[in-house]
């Protein structure tokens, strides 16, 4: 091919900049949305300069880096959806989160199996040896006489908590959202740190049971544990079960994808999940603030444990049912 | 494409274009410079509370609160809202971009930042960094996650050819049909290097420039012989701004004839 690259040069450099403008006003507002006439005369800046940067590519390397980085933004905006999609917090509540739930159920199957295999490690180890409490309890102030505590909690009517409840619940929520964000993240070690973290878990809350319940305080523990754990503990799980999500799309044994599109292919349901997990937790942080820690004769237990049910019972139908016939009519649809 | 690290991405028009990727010290610097920010964030809503009546148990409770809600939240919110760019990528002239060159959405910044954890496991990023060295495409443990990789956001200017030989006296000109013969015989790609050469002479150290210049100079004289009278008095460096006047413009000097320079397509 014959070219006079001065002449090029000056025909080109008119659409290279139209094309520049036309970028920078796209960029500088991420919700633009470009009129029909807009669109095509990007769309024809775009596709003149492609074939510049086809022509100039093997022999004018300056020209060609200045192409491709022009080429490059263009492509980016040419090529993506710029759909204002209008942000429906509620619709992805109680349809995207639970259908998501729903279709990856096998990963959180996998992490409750962990995690009750886990509690029964616990109880195991702490029925063979009650010395290993000091080890497997994950706070100092449970090492003591669980028949003790109650006594205490119950005398002290809730006293040492009050007028902190907002500060404690809000340290709760942050603390427990950043150990579920590490137990989805740790799945990027092939699901390794996952697996630990959830094992881990079910270790502690298998001990702790083991330990009140030996000690007859069963009632107690019921009642301190469900109104917030009832959905702490489906939280873990859920971003575990993102965790694990990204741990299968790294292994990928079953699919013929690259490990590249296996994991851009469920990256969405892990930050849905995600998301769902720190929502739970953020109520899981309110309860264990202003619930859990008021015991009889301030909240009887029967009432504290009447609300963990009900807090059961919602959470299971809300995953197990939520969004099911909108969903299903929105796919016939499509 | 002059940078270590690029990502190729093939157009369906058939043009291959690379970005060029941002290496694994710049990215550490710019992580720096936005932990600073959060840092400093964090700060200044301790000093806000400290100004509030409230206990110490309460302060640090919602000061921990606060540094994790922040360093959640600040990086994903940035890069969404600001064109991939937090203050740190920005100061450096970074930016993450979707892997496949398309726009960037919230549920990749978000995968990519909240999986920092990981990558910052077990200390000053070890597993990070090591996987930013292992991938050709430098991304860490959340950008792969992601989907998502870190380019260096700049946009060169147009270079200007006419201004590398503006000025000179070109004498090969008068020599019109030892001119066509160059023309014809040298090879697109010696153009480029020659161009190429010119454009980064300033960078080149002074060895180094009279050598490169000097090795150019006597390819070219390998392609055709120019009178001697004309290329005694003159240095191998113009020499080859010569040889580029002759191979790349026409039009500007009465002696030129219409110049063409073959592009051979990649």
């Amino acid at each position: 091919m014959i070219l006079d690259l001065e002449r090029f040069v000056a025909e080109g450099r008119p659409r290279w900049r139209a094309l520049e403008d036309a970028l920078r006003a796209f960029e500088q507002d991420r919700f633009h949305r470009p009129s029909f006439e807009e669109s095509l005369r990007l769309f024809d800046l775009y596709q003149h300069c492609a074939a510049d940067l086809a022509r100039l590519q093997a022999s004018q390397p300056e020209i060609a880096t200045y192409l491709e980085a022009l080429v490059a933004r263009a492509y980016t905006q040419i090529h993506s959806v710029r759909r204002r999609t209008p942000l429906r917090p509620l619709r992805w509540l109680t349809d995207t989160l639970p259908a998501t739930f729903r279709r990856q159920w096998r990963a959180f199957a996998l992490a409750a199996g962990l995690l009750l295999l886990g509690c029964m490690t616990g109880v195991a180890l702490l029925r063979m040896d009650v010395d290993a409490k000091a080890v497997l309890m994950p706070f100092p102030h449970l090492l003591n006489d669980p028949a003790e505590r109650v006594k205490q909690e119950e005398k002290d009517r809730g006293k040492q908590i009050a007028g902190h409840q907002i500060a404690f619940s809000a340290f709760l929520m942050t603390h427990n959202i950043s150990v579920a964000f590490l137990s989805m993240a740790a799945g990027m070690s092939f699901g390794i740190g996952t697996i630990l973290m959830v094992f881990a878990n079910g270790l502690d809350l298998g001990a702790v049971c083991a330990d009140y319940v030996q000690a007859g305080q069963a009632k107690f523990l019921a009642g301190w544990l469900l109104p917030h754990g009832i959905v702490e503990l489906p939280a873990l799980l859920v971003a575990s079960q993102a965790g694990l999500l990204l741990a299968g799309a790294l292994v990928g044994s079953r699919s013929r994808l690259p490990r590249r599109q296996r994991l851009r292919s469920i990256s969405k349901d892990v930050f849905t999940l995600s998301l769902g997990a720190a929502l739970m937790l953020i109520w899981a942080g309110l309860i264990e603030s202003f619930v859990s820690q008021y015991h009889e004769p301030v909240l009887p237990y029967d009432a504290k444990i009447a609300f963990g049910l009900i807090e059961l019972a919602l959470l299971l139908w809300f995953f197990a049912r939520s969004g099911r016939k909108r969903n299903i009519a929105r796919n016939e649809f499509e | 494409m002059s940078a270590r690290y690029t990502l190729e991405i093939r157009l369906p028009e058939g043009v291959t274009f690379a970005l060029p990727l941002a290496g694994p010290v710049s990215r550490c610097l710019a992580f720096l410079l936005d932990f600073l920010v959060i840092s400093a964030l964090t700060t200044a809503i301790q000093r806000i509370l400290a100004a509030f009546v409230i206990s110490q148990q309460d302060e640090r409770a919602l000061v921990v609160a606060a540094y994790i809600a922040i360093w959640l939240l600040y990086g994903a919110l940035a890069e969404y809202f600001w064109n991939g760019q937090t203050l740190g990528k920005w100061l450096l002239g970074l930016r993450v971009v979707d892997a496949a060159g398309l726009e960037l959405q919230f549920y990749q910044v978000a995968v990519r930042n909240l999986t920092r954890a990981i990558d910052l496991f077990p200390v000053i990023g070890l597993a990070g960094g090591i996987t930013m060295l292992c991938n050709r495409r430098v991304q860490r443990l959340g950008d792969l996650a992601a989907g998502t990789v870190v380019v260096r956001n700049n946009q060169p200017p147009v270079p200007n050819i006419e201004a590398l030989v503006k000025g000179r006296y070109n004498s090969f000109l008068q020599h019109q049909l030892l001119c066509a013969r160059l023309r014809q015989r040298a090879p697109a790609q010696a153009g480029a290097i020659a161009i190429d050469t010119l454009m980064r002479r300033d960078r080149l150290d002074d060895r180094a420039r009279v050598a490169i210049f000097d090795d150019l100079a006597a390819y070219f004289c390998t392609l055709v012989e120019f009178p001697a009278e004309d290329t005694e008095q003159i240095s191998s460096e113009q020499y080859v701004r010569n040889v580029v006047e002759i191979l790349f413009l026409s039009g500007k000097r009465p002696a030129l004839a219409k110049t063409a320079v073959s592009i051979t397509a990649r």
